[in-house]
């Protein structure tokens, strides 16, 4: 099982960290050639801006969208989870566009607004999941195949569709790693 | 529901790693930063280089320069406060900057203390030129550290002593024998839990960028393969011939930071980069990097 951590900016080793910890053989991305070996990727958090202007710059943005459309699975956690999203309320930034969506950045506020909470998922289980989300983002509105997952003040902020898993926050500031496992699950159907 | 716990600023901090946090005086520069793939911007009334060329007392920015930044980027906008200047982090606070830096690049408003940055919600980052003096600003509550550098010069020597210094005393310390430990953080003057930490993990408890003469892409890839997590960048960018340019070519240098291939290309016509400042002809009082206790 091979997965692809995306390394351009941002979070990316504590990623790698939790899915070692989960047993998945690691891969850093940078370069698209890197995408071939991998069964799925993980974006992770960062800035969005920043992150997509490298994946078009460094030829990532078209090779990743071929990998998803040959069957590769991905993740998205927060900055990773908008670039995934069609549609970014008042923004023309630079997306992936694969996941039938809305998303709004900084959604919660700046900084100090930025918060902890724990939310149930039926998905992962009896026990509340420790949500970090910083400057994050919700999703606003889904399409018809998508499957929302959790809210927060009644907003999405875990939802999968098909192939595809985002987060608004992050996991990997924790050590509860039952996301990632679900991914890697995802991978193995 | 916790907001401002140490995890939410520590993380924030972890979000930015990789990145590229750009020094700007106003909304077009900050506009130019974002569109270059600045990860954040730190908005000023003035870039170090000017603050040296100026003198006298540099202070916290004026409120409205950093307001008009924040209304026209999406990315994160630090400011800087005075070290011990509590009042004007308060303010930064109130204005919702997303990161404080109680910076040796202003005046220092306290010369024996720094701010208690466990009191506030915004998360600060904080200069250090060696191990000892990053645990202190952690033990005070900063939840991301920087080299000191040498500020304004456009000189990366002082910035690469830095982080020479606080990754060969990370060393040291794992090396160590338990039962000399606490003598070793009696030494660095760093509180001992904060010691046993970094020694554990082989790293600081927090993320540490770069900052002070980063001037160029190779500059930048330096401190990454020095083992900093991030760039900040001064004067480096606007008080180059090309900023637009050399913006971009700073951020893809600290992405591929392994790839001398990269570094090659990304370094190509970049035009005039700031004009530097040879650190021995700066008298030992001007020097930037002292002031903090």
């Amino acid at each position: 099982m091979r997965i692809g951590v995306l390394a351009l900016q941002g979070a990316f080793r504590e990623h790698r960290r939790m899915l070692e910890a989960c047993g998945a053989e690691v891969v850093e991305i940078r370069k698209p050639e890197e995408l071939d070996e991998v069964q799925g990727l993980i974006i992770p958090g960062g800035e969005s801006t920043t992150i997509g202007k490298l994946m078009i710059e460094w030829g990532l943005m078209d090779k990743i969208k071929t990998r998803y459309n040959q069957g590769m699975a991905i993740y998205g956690t927060c900055a990773g989870m908008i670039l995934l999203c069609k549609e970014i309320v008042s923004s023309n930034q630079p997306r992936l566009a694969l996941l039938d969506a809305t998303v709004q950045r900084n959604a919660f506020g700046r900084q100090r607004e930025s918060f902890e909470a724990d939310l149930t998922v039926p998905e992962f289980g009896a026990d509340p999941v420790k949500a970090v989300f910083i400057r994050a983002p919700f999703i606003e509105q889904v399409g018809p195949g998508v499957n929302v997952m959790a809210k927060v003040k009644d907003k999405v902020v875990i939802a999968r569709e098909g192939n595809l898993l985002v987060t608004a926050f992050h996991p990997e500031l924790t050590d509860d790693n039952r996301i990632h496992k679900y991914f890697i699950s995802m991978l193995k159907k | 529901m916790q907001q401002g716990t140490f995890r939410v600023k520590a993380g924030l901090a972890e979000m930015l790693k990789g990145g590229v946090i750009m020094d700007v005086t106003t909304p077009e520069q900050a506009k130019i930063a974002e569109e270059a793939g600045a990860c954040a911007v730190m908005a000023l009334e003035r870039v170090p280089a000017d603050i040296r060329a100026a003198g006298g007392v540099a202070r916290m920015a004026d409120p409205t320069i950093i307001q008009r930044i924040m209304e026209v980027v999406s990315i994160p906008v630090m400011a800087k406060a005075r070290i011990g200047h509590f009042v004007e982090a308060q303010i930064l606070e109130s204005l919702g900057a997303d990161y404080i830096d109680e910076s040796e690049v202003l005046t220092p408003a306290d010369d024996k203390y720094h701010i208690n940055k466990h009191n506030f919600k915004v998360p600060f980052v904080c200069g250090a030129k060696n191990l000892g003096e990053a645990l202190r600003r952690i033990g005070e509550g900063a939840a991301m550290i920087r080299t000191k550098g040498e500020p304004g010069t456009g000189n990366v020597v002082e910035a690469v002593k830095h982080i020479r210094m606080v990754m060969s005393e990370i060393r040291m310390l794992q090396n160590l024998p338990i039962e000399e430990v606490s003598s070793f953080a009696k030494n660095i003057a760093a509180p001992l839990e904060l010691v046993l930490e970094t020694r554990k993990l082989g790293r600081l408890p927090v993320v540490n960028f770069a900052a002070g003469g980063i001037a160029t892409p190779a500059d930048a890839a330096l401190m990454m393969q020095l083992g900093c997590d991030g760039i900040f960048v001064g004067s480096g960018v606007f008080k180059s011939g090309d900023p637009v340019k050399r913006a971009k070519a700073i951020v893809s240098a600290t992405t591929y930071y392994n790839d001398p291939k990269v570094l090659a290309e990304v370094s190509k016509d970049l035009g005039e980069a700031m004009i530097g400042i040879e650190i021995s002809t700066i008298p030992a009082n001007e020097r930037m990097q002292e002031r903090g206790w």
